[in-house]
C-alpha cells in the first residue's frame, strides 16, 4: 500500500488512533440532514447512492477532512442542488448569510 | 454466468481508478478466494455519473487472509476478511 496513491475517503490501513465506539444520539441538523438526502433521491436529485458519495469524494482533501459525516452529506447534496439548477448557488449562499446573522455566528 | 465459482481463487485488480469505485485501496492487488456469488448489481462507476449502471456486474463475497493484507499481522492466524468485490475488479489469481 503507498499512502500517496490514497484519495481522503479510502482511510483503510492508515495509521490511526484507537476507535471510539461510544454510541452517539444524532443531533436535530443531523436528522435533518439525512431527511433532506431522501427527499432528494423521493425528487429524482439522486438516483444512486454512488451519486451522493461521488459528491463527497469531490470535496477535497481539505474540507473531507474538516468536515464531520454528516457535513459532507450535506456538502454533496448541496453541490448537487446547485448543478441540477434546483438552487443557484447565489441562494444558498444569501440563505447562509440570513441563518449565520441569526445565529450571532461572524 | 458468473464467470467465478465458490471456492475459486481470485486476485482483485490493482489498478488505479481515479473515479467513484467500491474496492478500497488495502484489498488492491490481494489474492483471495470466493466465499459466495452474490446477484447481479449496477456498476457503482457508471451509477456515480448518473448512468443506470449496465450492464450489471455480479458482485462476490471474496474472502482474503489477514495476514495478506496487514505486514506483521498480530491477530490470530486464520483470521479472514469478508468483502465484496464486484465481478469487473476480479482476475483468476495467478496460482489458481
Amino acid at each position: 500500500m503507498s499512502p500517496d496513491r490514497h484519495k481522503p475517503h479510502d482511510l483503510g490501513g492508515l495509521p490511526a488512533g484507537p476507535i471510539d465506539r461510544e454510541e452517539h444520539d444524532l443531533a436535530h441538523w443531523e436528522q435533518r440532514i439525512d431527511a433532506m438526502v431522501s427527499l432528494c433521491f423521493s425528487k429524482g436529485v439522486l438516483h444512486d447512492v454512488a451519486e451522493l458519495r461521488v459528491g463527497i469524494e469531490a470535496l477535497g482533501p481539505d474540507a473531507y477532512d474538516k468536515l464531520g459525516y454528516y457535513e459532507r452529506w450535506a456538502a454533496s447534496i448541496a453541490n448537487r442542488l446547485v448543478s441540477k439548477e434546483v438552487l443557484t448557488r447565489r441562494e444558498l449562499d444569501e440563505r447562509i448569510e440570513v441563518i449565520r446573522a441569526r445565529r450571532g455566528d461572524s | 454466468m458468473p464467470r467465478f465459482s465458490c471456492g475459486d481463487r481470485v486476485q482483485i485488480a490493482r489498478r488505479d481508478c481515479a473515479e467513484h469505485h467500491r474496492v478500497p485501496d488495502y484489498v488492491k492487488g490481494k489474492t483471495g478466494h470466493i466465499e459466495r456469488v452474490c446477484v447481479p448489481f449496477g456498476q457503482p462507476e457508471k451509477l456515480a455519473l448518473g448512468l443506470d449502471g449496465k450492464p450489471f456486474q455480479m458482485l462476490y463475497r471474496v474472502r482474503l487472509e489477514q495476514a495478506d493484507l496487514w505486514e506483521s499481522y498480530a491477530g490470530s492466524p486464520g483470521d479472514t476478511l469478508e468483502i465484496e468485490i464486484f465481478e469487473h475488479w476480479l482476475e483468476p489469481a495467478a496460482d489458481a
